[in-house]
């Protein structure tokens, strides 16, 4: 097979692997979107805290240390024990529901019927509030993820297929991040089990019927608080989950923050309300914006990704306003 | 009566502004336009860390610069120009000595505005690099090294090690798509045509968290070398996907913003054996930390924690402010006067001089290149050397001397960008020596 052929082969398979990526954050987004309507601007940055809290709970560093040492003169950074990965991620998952219900008490108890940009608004504000806690309790310097997770290119996979090229091609072989596989198989489990959650759970039923009709499910005694704790809990497992997997490459930093840029085109694209759509729309962008920074990229400069991924979703848009996925609103008069 | 009264009042007010103007004025007033929050605090933190500790220290050990005592202003930008523009607005009438920017972007902005203001700007190691020529650019200094003698520095260490024939060698460059990172482009092109070398410039989008097109193809075209000019995120993604093609990382060269502890550190051990350019030296093995130690983080003052004490960012910020205060010092000097006005301070940037007995005596002995700055050269000589990162000692090591850099083409090309701006806005080149 010519080089070239193989190169297109190997962006592709990379490109539905950072899409997958980009659906773990996307996931987030429609889960609470689905279930309240809220558009989420905080579900970046509660990637970010989540990681940091994971991170920090692993480290055994003391929250708010900077704060205590400032207050009582003290030098206390660390514990003094780690916590072993799985543990610390129980403990994040924890502190996460715990944020939830913060969230549902001190926040959207009193926005309940307000106008959806009211909620926005607040989820704005949410945002710089947990930027600002996440650093008074971890600190804001760079921190370490270390659970084990691997990463590197597969070398049995380019053994497999350093054959396929050309004599002479210089080809060496398909190239897949083993990162980015796990990421797959998180990503396949996450909405399998979301899935399974909302069809056959009474909870998951309850959640789908808010999300048809606030009013009706109000009206046949499901707990709209409830609910929302639920699916403020859970984007808050969806957030730690894409805060691992992009914090593994990085590190743990304020920029984790910024992977919900990422999610936006895979939003408008998949639709805000459809799991699947998350998921279709992540692979859609990542294949579309890889493939056009390997074939056009290099003829205009380069680093396409960024603006291509919205242009590609909006070209979706001019078709299907509501998404690939999404419901079609119809308003009657 | 009233009138009286009214003219006591008027006095005892007179009197006390002009006592609280001549405390504001005894002050050394000296910005920190520092980044905190925002997608770069990671290594905003220790570089305004640094550079407040060692303004601290001078206060605390020497009761400041010839007797008076620094004030410092610090500004918080989020690396953003706009906030960058609005800190220099805000603070400089407190009597602002020199701007210290820490942002390309930010620099651009302040060059016309500073200038007209009388104040001068050091953007070390960043910024506009033919603001090396002072005699168009009066107030804006990029000493020790520029960008440009970054690139040439880069390619140097790349000839050192092929005997001095990179012919047909393929050199690609990983930068930050934005001012900053097209500095070198130009440099980076001129020298290709002299030594022979293909180069292939390879841009990463804001923040650069997604970098998996462009390591592909690195990994499709095997350049002989990789440089980077990188920031915050974006290193440690570069640094992470080399690895992950298993790029070696001996022939992985990044500038001296892209060779922080911070970048190498989430990588871990594959990280080993990539090199950065810097200015200075490195390690807390200088005298003038153990003063730090105990004249500031043990009393209580440092402006963080203390533990980023020693690492490449906080020294660089303290490097910037010995170089500030050493400026102020010959200001003091050749003005005969204690207090000082910007214009002063410029005076004094522009004959400052650095000899390695002065480092010694600051407790920087080697630390980093004798320079002497001049009325027609704002930027020193160019000189920078190579670190490396030992992933199992979790340290950088020098790998080479400070060494110079081409300046045959560099020259050229600073004065080819600086008589482009002087006509652009009708400045007449000042008259040196």
């Amino acid at each position: 097979m010519s080089a070239n052929f193989l190169y297109t082969i190997e962006v592709i398979l990379n490109g539905l692997m950072a899409g997958v990526m980009y659906s773990l954050v996307a996931l987030g987004f429609v889960l609470i979107f689905k279930a309240s309507g809220i558009f989420n601007y905080a579900q970046g940055v509660m990637a970010l805290f989540a990681a940091m809290t994971l991170v920090g709970i692993q480290q055994g560093q003391v929250p708010f240390a900077h704060l205590i040492n400032a207050a009582f003169g003290t030098k206390i950074h660390h514990f003094g024990w780690t916590v072993p990965a799985l543990m610390a991620i129980l403990l994040t998952l924890v502190v996460m529901i715990l944020f939830a219900i913060l969230v549902e008490r001190i926040v959207l108890k009193h926005l309940v019927n307000q106008e959806p940009i009211i909620l926005f608004m607040a989820t704005i504000g949410l945002a710089y509030f947990m930027e600002g806690m996440g650093d008074l309790m971890w600190g804001s310097e760079l921190k370490t993820l270390d659970i084990g997770l691997p990463s590197g290119g597969s070398l049995w996979l380019e053994e497999a297929t350093v054959g396929w090229g050309a004599e002479g091609s210089g080809f060496y072989g398909l190239f897949i991040d083993k990162l980015d596989i796990v990421a797959t198989g998180v990503a396949l489990a996450l909405v399998i089990s979301l899935t399974l959650f909302s069809q056959y759970t009474k909870t998951g039923r309850a959640l789908r019927a808010v999300a048809d009709d606030h009013q009706a499910a109000l009206s046949v005694g499901i707990s709209l608080r409830k609910i929302w704790v639920i699916v403020w809990a859970i984007a808050g497992f969806v957030a730690m989950v894409a805060g691992i997997m992009w914090g593994a490459k990085s590190g743990v930093q304020f920029s984790l923050s910024l992977i919900a840029l990422k999610a936006l085109p895979v939003l408008i694209l998949g639709g805000f309300t459809s799991i699947p759509g998350a998921i279709i729309g992540g692979l859609i962008i990542g294949v579309g914006e890889k493939l056009f920074e390997f074939s056009i990229g290099p003829m205009i400069g380069g680093a396409t990704e960024n603006w291509f991924a919205y242009v590609l979703a909006l070209v979706f848009l001019i078709f299907r306003p509501q998404g690939l996925f999404g419901d079609k609103i119809i308003e009657r008069v | 009566m009233k009138l009286a009264k009214l003219a006591t009042i008027g006095a005892a007010l007179a009197v006390a502004s002009s006592v609280v103007s001549t405390a504001a004025v005894a002050d050394l007033v000296f910005p920190s336009l520092s980044y905190r929050t925002g997608p770069y605090a990671v290594n905003g933190i220790p570089f305004a860390d640094g550079y407040a500790d060692y303004m601290t220290l001078v206060n605390e050990r020497d009761g400041g610069i010839g007797g008076v005592k620094i004030k410092l202003i610090e500004c918080e930008t989020g690396y953003n120009t706009e906030k960058g523009v609005e800190c220099y607005e805000s603070t400089k009438g407190e009597g602002s000595l020199v701007y210290q920017p820490l942002s390309t972007g930010i620099t651009y902005q302040l060059i016309p505005k500073a200038t007209a203001d009388g104040i001068p700007v050091h953007s070390m190691g960043y910024g506009r690099t033919s603001a090396a020529n002072g005699k168009i650019f009066s107030h804006i200094f990029n000493y020790p090294a520029n960008y440009w003698n970054g690139a040439s520095l880069a390619i140097n260490h790349i000839l050192a090690e092929n005997g001095d024939d990179i012919k047909g060698k393929k050199i690609a460059l990983v930068y930050h798509n934005s001012a900053y990172g097209k500095e070198p482009i130009r440099t980076l092109e001129e020298l290709a045509k002299k030594h022979g070398y293909t180069f292939t410039g390879i841009p990463v989008d804001h923040p650069g968290q997604e970098q998996k097109s462009q390591w592909l193809q690195i990994r499709r075209e095997r350049p002989d070398y990789v440089l980077m000019w990188g920031w915050g995120v974006m290193n440690q993604v570069a640094i992470q996907e080399a690895a992950n093609i298993r790029y070696p990382m001996d022939q992985f060269i990044g500038i001296w913003w892209s060779g922080s502890e911070n970048d190498v550190l989430p990588t871990g051990d594959k990280a080993n054996g990539y090199k950065a350019l810097t200015f200075h030296g490195t390690g807390s093995d200088f005298p003038v930390y153990a003063d730090i130690q105990k004249h500031v983080v043990d009393a209580g003052k440092a402006a963080g924690n203390g533990d980023q004490v020693g690492t490449v960012l906080y020294s660089r910020g303290m490097y910037a402010a010995m170089l500030a205060v050493e400026a102020a010092r010959t200001a003091q000097e050749i003005h005969g006067a204690t207090e000082l006005t910007p214009a002063q301070m410029r005076d004094g940037m522009e004959a400052l001089e650095m000899t390695e007995a002065k480092m010694a005596a600051l407790g920087l002995p080697g630390f980093g290149p004798e320079f002497s700055v001049s009325c027609d050269n704002h930027g020193g000589p160019g000189l920078g050397a190579v670190q490396q990162w030992d992933a199992a000692a979790k340290k950088w090591t020098m790998v080479s001397d400070f060494g110079p850099s081409d300046m045959e083409v560099i020259q050229a090309l600073i004065d080819e960008d600086s008589s482009a701006f002087a006509a652009e806005n009708k400045i007449e080149e000042r008259k040196c020596g």
